[in-house]
């Protein structure tokens, strides 16, 4: 009966993943997967554990059980309203953080069952045990990093050091040397160490990483976490645990790939990518340069004259808190007989699809948001492209500049647009931290200022003409 | 259970895993993503499963850091990625 209701749970994941994949049926997936969980969750109480690890069948109800419904009802109180008051513009963070705190759980599921590995134990329950220590720790600390640098807490830039390759490579020889010799050993200190050397492996590994492609890295740390959960559901005797484990790392590494292949990276790329480009000499002299700033009131002279405008939203409209500006601004435009789309690169804002939660926030209606691939063909006849606090998604370097870290990018091709202006606070590079030529473009105008307001005043300005 | 038994629900649920979320539009790359790792939370079953286990303060502790963990990782996982897709509610008609 327990395992029954334990395939129930498992596909219930297969349902909600399949839910998920589809926009109509994506939110009542969600709750199948929440309803699953949450079953799996009930049905520990009621069911005496099998025996694991040479333990014996464990008697109802559970021991420690106070502990237990007390650490749970912590985990509540600390989860339940950081995911509710988060900010929508927030949430890759928390989304990575989540995830650590899922690898952690892992790691320290496996630490308990290492204490407990008896002399019965078969090499498989060790090694897998082992695995467990060390991937869940690599995916709890890379993901603490993952946070540290959505949170800009961190540069956001790719972090590299002298050697960083053999630093790296030696501590990963070392995680596997030290693996081998906890699970011939069976001994605390060489766990301690293993978990050590995992956990700095975990951020040497997240480190390099530019932060464009952060995103990536939390999904394939997401698939990571998902093995451990199945190698602890092999240790534990639980099939629940095993499937559900499984899933999460299959489809987590097929996300991770298309994710990739949206951003035009390989994954190889975006790991080491860091160390293998040719640094970069964007600095210094593009700085004095000349660039046209207009004032509110250009811009809307510019955008009445349209016959076709294409918004490019970004990060920065989202900081702003512009979306239901913007959306006003497009009303306004359309109600002037302007043809207006939204172009949405495939990872504006910081994660694959963030703009589309943001502009739906916002109630932009879902048809005016044009993909990248359908929009781009458009710019050879748009008059004005409003590019807002958007600024790596539309850098025509992805395509000229072999060796910048978001060479092979695929971007909006703003640049063919007959205008651009861009609404940006500074002068300071994006996410990636790289100069944007377009700035400079003389068909381009800046318009400075935080997007919100400069937003309302173009609003205001296109309402007088 | 036997290591073939364990080996096919393991091949099976990986051809599984592939074949669900093998063709989404990145629209909703993010929310799958939490989606996903909302799904991991269910390490609470296993963390619970060691704190019943639980002989020492140490194992108990450690237990219970991981339970409080998993909890975090799942209830609040599978509430942002409600919320994520609350924003959807209405449009796509």
């Amino acid at each position: 009966m327990y395992d029954l209701i334990g395939l129930a749970a498992g596909i219930a994941f297969i349902l909600a993943l399949k839910g998920l994949s589809h926009p109509k049926t994506a939110r009542r997936g969600n709750l199948i997967g929440a309803f699953g969980a949450g079953l799996a969750t009930l049905v520990v109480f009621f069911y005496a554990s099998p025996s694991v690890y040479g333990k014996a069948e464990s008697s109802l109800p559970l021991n420690n059980l106070g502990w237990i419904l007390g650490a749970i009802a912590v985990g509540l109180i600390i989860g339940v309203p950081a995911a509710r008051k988060v900010e929508m513009t927030q949430m890759p963070q928390l989304v990575a953080l989540f995830n650590g705190v899922g690898g952690g759980a892992a790691a320290l599921v496996a630490i308990v069952e290492y204490l407990n590995l008896g002399s019965e134990a078969t090499t498989a329950q060790v090694v897998f045990t082992v695995f467990t220590v060390i991937v869940g720790c690599v995916s709890f600390s890379g993901s603490i990093i993952t946070f540290m640098k959505l949170q800009e807490l961190m540069t956001t830039r790719p972090v590299v050091f002298p050697a960083g390759r053999f630093v790296i490579a030696a501590t990963l020889a070392s995680v596997i040397g030290v693996g081998g010799w906890v699970v011939s050993a069976l001994g605390t200190t060489p766990l301690l160490i293993l978990a050590a050397l995992s956990l700095l492996f975990g951020v040497l590994f997240v480190l390099p990483v530019g932060g464009a492609d952060v995103p990536i890295v939390i999904s394939l740390l997401n698939a990571f976490t998902g093995l451990t959960v199945a190698a602890s559901g092999y240790v534990l005797d639980s099939v629940l645990l095993i499937i559900a484990g499984t899933l999460v790392g299959a489809s987590g590494t097929i996300l991770t790939r298309l994710m990739a292949d949206a951003m035009g990276r390989s994954l190889f790329g975006t790991l080491f990518g860091a160390f293998t480009a040719k640094p970069q000499d964007s600095s210094g002299v593009a700085e004095d340069r000349p660039v046209r700033s207009g004032s509110a009131d250009d811009v809307a002279i510019l955008l009445n004259y349209a016959r076709r405008v294409v918004i490019v939203p970004g990060f920065g409209l989202a900081v702003a808190q512009a979306q239901h500006t913007v959306r006003e601004l497009a009303d306004l435009m359309i109600s002037k007989g302007i043809d207006v789309a939204y172009g949405i690169h495939p990872v504006a804002g910081r994660m694959p699809g963030h703009m589309n939660v943001l502009l739906a926030e916002a109630n932009v209606p879902y048809d005016q948001l044009v993909e990248m691939d359908e929009v781009n063909p458009t710019f050879g006849q748009t008059d004005v492209a409003i590019v807002i606090g958007a600024n790596d998604v539309v850098n025509p370097a992805a395509k000229t500049t072999p060796g910048c870290p978001i060479y092979g990018m695929p971007i909006l091709e703003v640049n063919n647009a007959a205008n651009i202006i861009f609404l940006k606070r500074s002068m300071r590079p994006g996410f990636a931290g790289i100069e944007n030529e377009l700035l400079y473009d003389p068909k381009t105008m800046l318009l400075f200022g935080d997007a919100k307001s400069s937003l309302t005043k173009v609003v205001s300005a296109l309402k007088a003409l | 259970m036997d290591a073939m038994a364990i080996l096919s629900i393991f091949v099976l649920s990986v051809f599984v895993g592939f074949e669900v979320v093998s063709k989404v539009s990145s629209t909703l790359h993010t929310p799958l993503m939490s989606g996903a790792n909302a799904i991991h939370g269910v390490i609470l079953v296993g963390a619970i499963i060691v704190a019943d286990h639980s002989e020492t303060n140490l194992e108990l502790g450690l237990s219970l850091a991981a339970i409080v963990l998993a909890t975090i990782n799942m209830v609040g996982g599978f509430v942002v990625t409600d919320r994520m897709l609350e924003m959807f509610k209405g449009q796509k008609k």
